[in-house]
Order: structure tokens, then C-alpha cells, then sequence
């Protein structure tokens, strides 16, 4: 076996493994440990498909930024608690077993395709920052411009929804 | 030269993508719900990558110097972006619930039917 499929199935499995265990954990910040396991898999995905600036981009602003926000919300409530209630037995049943057809029938949609992925020399900077960048500074600014709008949008309502209402101080 | 099909990212992905959904349907702690629409998306962004990456293999072959496979990569990115506005908002209301009703089980939400 070549060195990039050792890598596939090993990065495969510890991504399969910890998915499971953010499901399946009681506690919340061990879910979000998981998590960020899930991530560093992926963008262990990401540099076999030679994606590099995807890869540093998912490292620092999904393992980084938004998994500290939550583990600074579960902190922030204390919920570390194994107090949470569970769903009954039969809930759970139907809920996996749901999600189990679910993936049954869009496996069996998508299984015939013979498209393969492979890694040749010389291949491999459409990912870098140099490519991505100049087309996402020609082709792609007015998404570009817009996303920058929903940023501040997202601030601006974070902010709103994290203040105090004032009715509530009054009362 | 290592061949990896394209099949297997894509049972990769729909593993985590059901992942995700299992989880939604079954735990009751907001924040977990949440976490698992992460990974929804994020299985949903190695598909995008690993479409690129065949794309580009395949135009390769016949063009070295081929950029054909950007445009997914630019649209994950976008993902991303979404991604991390849309976890601030939610997280911002989901600090706001607990501050109201002081527990971030769903099964306390259905007040807002009423």
C-alpha cells in the first residue's frame, strides 16, 4: 500500500471514530474534544487532496476559533454536569435507524460512478494561496464583498442578542 | 501511482453527514445539536474537495497547467465563512435561552409554539 492510502484509511477511521464519540459522549466538552479530532482529520483529508490553504483554514478557524467559542459557551454555562436528560429508548432506535436508511439509499443513489482520485508530480497548486487568491480577487469579489456584509450583520446581531434588554434591568 | 476512488469519499462523507444527523435526533443538549450541524457541513466540505480533486486529475492529463477544480475549493471556503457567522448568531441565542430558562434542553423550547 502507498503511503497516501495508509494515510486515507487512518484518517478515515479516526474521523468515523471521533464523529461517534461527539455523538455518543455524555459529556460536552469531551463532544467538543471530539470534535476538534473530526476537524484535524479532515484536514489531514484536505492536505492528501492537496487543498493546502483549506486545510490551514480549517485548522485555525474551525479547530481554532469556532471550537473554542463553544467550549467558552459550555464553560460559560456550566454544563459539564452529566445531569443532561436523555431521549427514551425507542427515540433513539428510530433516530438511528432513520438516519441508517437515509444513508442506505443515497449510498445506493451514488455507488456507480468511476471517478478516482490520484496524486501525480508537478499536480497540486490549485490549492495554494497564490491561485485561490487571485481568483477569488476577480472572478469572486462580489461574494466576496458580501460575505464581509454578513460578517457584520452576524457581529451586529450577536452583539443585539448578547445585550441585556433593558425591560428586564427595569423589571 | 496511489488511486484512491472516488467512492470512498463520497461513503466517507455520507458516514458523517448521517453521523451528524443521528446526533441531531437524538440528544436534547442544544449546544450538541449544533455541533453536529457542524459536522453535517463539514462532510458536505470534504465532498466538495475531493469533486475538485477529480475534476483536476482529470484535466491534468491532458493540460499541465490547468486551474479547473478552483471554483470548489473558493465555494468551501464560502461555506466556511457562512459557517462562521451562522455559529455566532446561534451560540448568541443559545446564551440568550439559557439566561431566560436556564437550560439548554430543547424539550423546554416548545414555548414557542405558544
Amino acid at each position: 500500500m502507498h503511503i497516501n492510502e495508509i494515510l486515507f484509511w487512518f484518517l478515515t477511521a479516526l474521523a468515523l471514530f471521533s464523529a461517534m464519540m461527539v455523538v455518543f459522549s455524555k459529556n460536552p466538552v469531551h463532544s467538543v474534544l471530539w470534535l476538534i479530532m473530526v476537524f484535524m482529520a479532515i484536514t489531514g483529508h484536505y492536505i492528501i487532496m492537496n487543498a493546502q490553504f483549506l486545510a490551514i483554514v480549517n485548522m485555525i478557524v474551525y479547530a481554532g476559533a469556532i471550537m473554542v467559542l463553544f467550549l467558552f459557551v459550555i464553560m460559560f454555562m456550566n454544563l459539564n454536569a452529566e445531569s443532561e436528560p436523555q431521549k427514551s429508548k425507542w427515540m433513539k432506535f428510530a433516530a438511528v435507524l432513520s438516519g441508517g436508511s437515509l444513508m442506505l439509499i443515497l449510498i445506493a443513489a451514488l455507488k456507480d460512478n468511476d471517478g478516482f482520485i490520484s496524486s501525480m508530480r508537478g499536480e497540486g497548486s490549485i490549492g495554494l494561496i497564490k491561485n485561490l487568491g487571485k481568483v477569488l480577487f476577480t472572478d469572486y469579489v462580489v461574494p466576496f464583498e458580501i460575505s464581509s456584509i454578513l460578517f457584520l450583520s452576524a457581529m451586529v446581531g450577536a452583539v443585539v442578542l448578547g445585550k441585556k434588554e433593558s425591560s428586564t434591568i427595569v423589571s | 501511482m496511489p488511486v484512491i476512488p472516488i467512492n470512498y469519499y463520497i461513503f466517507l462523507s455520507l458516514a458523517l453527514f448521517t453521523i451528524g444527523i443521528v446526533g441531531v435526533l437524538t440528544r436534547r443538549n442544544a449546544i450538541i445539536i449544533f455541533m453536529c450541524i457542524e459536522l453535517m457541513l463539514n462532510a458536505v466540505n470534504v465532498l466538495l474537495v475531493a469533486f475538485s480533486k477529480m475534476h483536476h486529475v482529470a484535466a491534468f492529463a491532458t493540460d499541465r497547467a490547468t486551474t479547473v477544480g478552483t471554483e470548489a475549493q473558493l465555494f468551501v471556503f464560502f461555506i466556511m465563512v457562512v459557517a462562521a457567522a451562522e455559529v455566532t448568531v446561534g451560540l448568541a441565542i443559545i446564551v440568550m435561552l439559557y439566561r431566560n430558562i436556564h437550560s439548554v434542553d430543547i424539550n423546554f423550547l416548545n414555548r414557542l409554539k405558544h
